[in-house]
């Protein structure tokens, strides 16, 4: 109560000053009024008594001072006059204010960013009730590069069954998809898909916005078909329509029932995907009974509800022992030992970290060179108004008011550069949330109350940091010596510039750990774009389509639908050569089996040959200049019924045939006892551009029931302008169906290396910013030294001191910070380095060429801004320069 | 009248709150009352009773109303408020104690 009475009075003398003051000269007046009535009163003459109320009344003037500063505003007030003061200094100085803004701009602004980007991905809770109860579930083996694996359905209803009272557990399939049918002349369309058991929803605690969600009876081979959208397919397609409810939709051409619609705010996100899922469908209907109940298909992603008290360790160790007992049951070679989990966030963001943390790194040591560029700014500015200093703490200016101007100052400079850095981080995350859609939980990222705190905290420290720093530089305490100070002695000139070398030594040594840094990811980007996929990767356009069995139930009707397309296509003026194969090179994983070799002994039980499995027509080894090593190629015969051959890459002729002939040989996928005949070889492909390429087998697509198919397309130039008239050729062959990641090659290879080439620029971006502050600091420093020596090198020059001599000394001045800067930074980096190894591709940590390489970017620079000021020095007119003082 | 004395250092707030705590009043009858009250002893200084006030007001032990006064003009009076009587109470208890502990001193001697 007390305080807000204080606080309204502080406020209102504040800004009705005016009226105060006149209210003041009434209440003295008054004062002094009665006084003179009482000495009238008294007996005395009116000018007598006037004159014996002064007298007795004292210096008005002065008294109305005294009540005056009582007034709390009193503080206020002064510092509203340095406020007014230290803006008009550096509106007075525009260049040096303009250059600190934005010096300061720059540095709050990308760290705010990346914090932003921290905080929303990697930080804050996942949009779902107790998110700290949700885990993901994996099974794990011995290989190391895949140490979270997919589940399998039999694995998880033995863990569901065995820890019903320590968590609930639900799975999602999330990598599935529909085609949707052409309907009320909407467009076919190919849509992301997770089959999910019907708890799934209830385990993450959140309910459709409409409708019901599943329930146990939806969540079986016999059911009806049921299926629930997301928001944003149910507002896109169907105009955000609530009778959708109970309607029917084609998916592969089949019906199902719109049982509900999830939230807006509602979005799945997990290591193997999901966010991009725009219906979710019951697991035991969608997929086949085989699949629900064997141990060896890994195609789930498990997560679970932890019970009030139960931690993830515990529920582990319960699984493990689960597992073991499945392992000794099932000695399958496709059969996981182990269990192994992580939180959902984690397992939604893991992937992130490293880059996110790396970023966040770097745009810190940003700011901390753009706070050391304005603190030696301020530090300069300072020290070129030493004497007006010294002059008004001779005159009684108080010390403490001294510095209380240079945090000020400083403060003015970061608040304005932290507004303009707000700004830049707000359009930086919009740019960043348009191109890296690919993202997980890119949807989060946004700036909020915890940004905004997070931009007040970096301007106070900015302010602090920069202005304590002019502060004590200002070191106006001795003000006899300052005053006593002429340029003559520049010894004390060199002294003051020993804070400014110190801060260039931490600037240089930070902006060689972000050349560093940006070196390595660059190298490692180049690495990654320049690997050889296994095939040209210009000129070629894919496309993917998904035939529905609903409507191409038999191999013939596919055969006919494939041949068609093929002949139609290879007839387009333009098309050099086209082909089908299941997964383009570079298009991902697809699918792998374990294989053995009819002709060896039998392999020990639980191992087998992993082989990537593809279909291919007999024309997409040519079409793709995919070199056949030996024997030949399918023959357009070698289908339905006769298609029991197969070809392999090199890679699997070494793992499956070391030291023999393949061709004649024949290979028994172990799942399904398909047996196919060896009939050639062909040149590795990777199946993702960072990866090593993996043994691979190709069968017959004519043959083997492939549903899901690329179509390449090779010409001589121009490519993309080949993508209409061959989606003609496919609306032309059925209007239904649609076609899906219609791109380049090259555009495909681009889409997984824009991680690398993401992290790699803006880590350069960073390092060239710090570079060129580095180099207008040093520029700064040593043009200084050299205005404080000016008298002392005239006085040289005249002695006879010859001009490259004093070039070569004042040129070293400059150089000593930066080199020793180089040797701490180059220590620095072989530390940091370490921390972002795993972001690296092919390139060592302590790669030499690239340590070496900035070292002598650096000393160049380096050498480039102190080359000017130390040739201004070497050139001084010795007579000028002794006239100065 | 002989020379007036000098108030204590610091009692001049207790001054003024005591006097306030009976009635508002303006500041010219402030240093009059507590003139009366001490028997002519007690000469308050306009140089030190304005800022006194301004100061009291700051810290809201004291609030201000412009009001007629007696002659018929416009005075500021200043009222004792919640927070400034139990200063008063609480400065009493110190003055109390501490005129008790100056009296023991100088009754010794």
């Amino acid at each position: 109560m007390r305080l807000l009475d204080q606080t309204r009075m502080a406020v209102s003398s504040l800004f009705r000053r005016s009226q105060a003051s006149a209210r003041l000269d009434d209440e003295l007046r008054y004062h002094l009024d009665r006084q003179i009535n009482e000495n009238i009163s008294a007996g005395m003459s009116p000018l007598a008594a006037r004159t014996a109320a002064l007298r007795q009344f004292g210096n008005p003037a002065l008294l109305r001072d005294q009540a005056r500063s009582t007034w709390t505003s009193a503080s206020l007030d002064s510092v509203g006059r340095d406020l007014r003061y230290v803006s008009r200094a550096l509106l007075h100085s525009p260049g040096f204010t303009v250059i600190a803004v934005f010096i300061i701009a720059l540095g709050i602004g990308a760290n705010v960013a990346l914090f932003t980007l921290v905080h929303r991905v990697l930080l804050s809770p996942l949009p779902f009730p107790n998110p700290a109860q949700l885990v993901s579930i994996y099974e794990t083996g011995g290989n190391k590069s895949f140490s979270y694996l997919p589940v399998d359905a039999a694995s998880f209803f033995d863990w569901q069954r065995a820890t019903v009272d320590t968590a609930d557990m639900a799975m999602i399939s999330p990598f599935q998809g529909y085609n949707v049918s052409a309907e009320g002349g909407k467009l076919p369309e190919k849509i992301n898909a997770g089959a999910c058991s019907w708890n799934f929803f209830s385990v993450l605690g959140v309910h459709p916005a409409l409708g019901r969600s599943f329930i146990p009876s939806d969540d079986s081979l016999s059911a009806e078909a049921t299926v629930i959208l997301s928001n944003s397919f149910w507002q896109r397609r169907y105009a955000g329509d609530s009778a959708i409810i109970g309607r029917k939709i084609w998916l592969d051409a089949k019906p199902y029932t719109v049982i509900g619609v999830m939230p807006p705010s509602f979005v799945y996100t997990g290591a193997f995907g999901g966010n991009k899922d725009q219906v979710w469908t019951p697991i035991s209907h969608e997929m086949p009974e085989s699949t629900m109940k064997t141990y060896e298909d890994h195609e789930m992603i498990v997560v679970a509800r932890l019970h009030s008290g139960v931690t993830l360790s515990a529920l582990i160790s319960r699984l493990q022992a689960v597992q073991k007992q499945i392992k000794a049951d099932h000695p399958g070679p496709a059969v996981h030992e182990s269990v192994i989990g992580r939180s959902m966030l984690d397992d939604a963001v893991q992937d992130y970290k490293t880059p996110l943390y790396a970023l966040l790194a770097a745009t810190g040591c940003v700011l901390l060179i753009a706070s050391m560029n304005v603190a030696s700014l301020l530090v300069a500015r300072t020290a070129s108004r030493r004497k007006e200093l010294a002059i008004r703490v001779a005159l009684g200016g108080g010390w403490f008011r001294m510095m209380r101007e240079r945090i000020l100052e400083s403060a003015i400079l970061s608040a304005i550069g932290g507004a303009f850095g707000l700004l830049l981080a707000y359009t930086a995350i919009q740019w960043l949330v348009r191109t890296r859609e690919d993202m997980n939980r890119v949807e989060a990222i946004h700036i909020g109350a915890v940004e905004i705190a997070f931009v007040i905290l970096a301007v106070i420290a900015t302010a602090f940091f920069a202005g304590l720093a002019s502060a004590l530089s200002s070191n106006l305490k001795d003000v006899i010596s300052v005053l006593q100070d002429s340029s003559r002695t520049a010894s004390s000139g060199r002294a003051r510039a020993g804070l400014r070398r110190t801060l260039l030594v931490l600037e240089v040594s930070l902006t060689v750990v972000l050349l560093i840094g940006a070196g390595l990811l660059l190298k490692s980007y180049q690495r990654l774009r320049s690997s050889d996929l296994g095939v040209p990767i210009d000129n070629v356009l894919t496309m993917h389509f998904n035939l529905p069995d609903a409507r191409y139930k038999t191999q013939i009707q596919q055969n006919d639908f494939y041949e068609d397309l093929l002949a139609r296509v290879r007839a387009l003026p333009g098309v050099q050569s086209a082909g089908l194969v299941t997964s383009a090179p570079g298009e991902g994983w697809d699918g792998d089996n374990l294989v053995s070799v009819v002709e060896h002994p039998p392999l020990p039980k639980g191992t087998g040959l992993d082989l990537q499995h593809r279909g291919a027509d007999p024309g997409y080894f040519a079409a793709m200049h995919l070199p056949i090593l030996r024997g030949r190629t399918f023959t357009s015969d070698e289908r339905l019924q006769r298609a029991d051959v197969v070809i392999i890459s090199q890679k699997a002729a070494e793992l499956c045939f070391p030291k023999e002939d393949p061709i004649g040989k024949h290979i028994k996928i172990d799942t399904d006892n398909r047996t196919g005949e060896v009939i050639g070889v062909v040149g590795d492909v990777r199946w993702n551009i960072a990866e090593p390429a993996m043994p691979m087998m190709y069968w017959p697509i004519l043959g083997h029931g492939f549903q899901n198919a690329s179509l390449l397309v090779r010409s001589g130039s121009k490519v993309t302008s080949l993508a209409m008239p061959v989606q003609k050729v496919f609306s032309a062959l059925d209007p239904d169906l649609p076609i899906s990641h219609i791109q380049t090659l090259r555009e495909l290879v681009g889409k997984s290396t824009v991680d690398s080439q993401f992290d790699s620029l803006l880590v350069l971006a960073f390092a060239v910013i710090a570079l060129v502050l580095a180099a207008a600091g040093l520029y700064g420093v040593l043009t200084y030294l050299v205005t404080q020596r000016t008298s002392e090198l005239g006085i040289r020059i005249a002695l006879g001191a010859r001009r490259e001599q004093l070039l070569r000394t004042v040129l070293f001045d400059g150089i000593r910070p930066a080199l020793l800067g180089l040797l701490v930074g180059l220590a620095g980096s072989a530390l940091a380095v370490r921390l972002i190894r795993s972001m690296l591709y092919q390139t060592e940590p302590l790669d030499p060429a690239v340590f070496a390489s900035v070292a002598v970017l650096l000393l160049a620079v380096a050498v480039f801004a102190c080359l000017l000021p130390a040739w201004r020095a070497s050139r001084l007119d010795p007579m000028q320069a002794l006239r100065t003082e | 009248m002989g020379k007036p004395s000098d108030l204590v250092q610091g009692t001049l707030d207790l001054l003024i709150l005591k006097t306030l705590l009976l009635e508002p009043l303006h500041g010219w009858a402030i240093g009059k009352r507590i003139q009366q009250l001490s028997r002519e002893v007690l000469q308050v200084q306009q140089g030190s009773l304005y800022p006194a006030l301004h100061r009291l007001e700051q810290q809201g032990w004291i609030k201000a109303k412009w009001a007629e006064s007696e002659t018929g003009r416009q005075a500021k009076f200043y009222a004792l408020t919640a927070a400034g009587r139990s200063q008063l109470e609480k400065e009493t208890a110190n003055w109390n104690r501490l005129s008790a502990a100056i009296n023991l001193v100088v009754g010794e001697a």
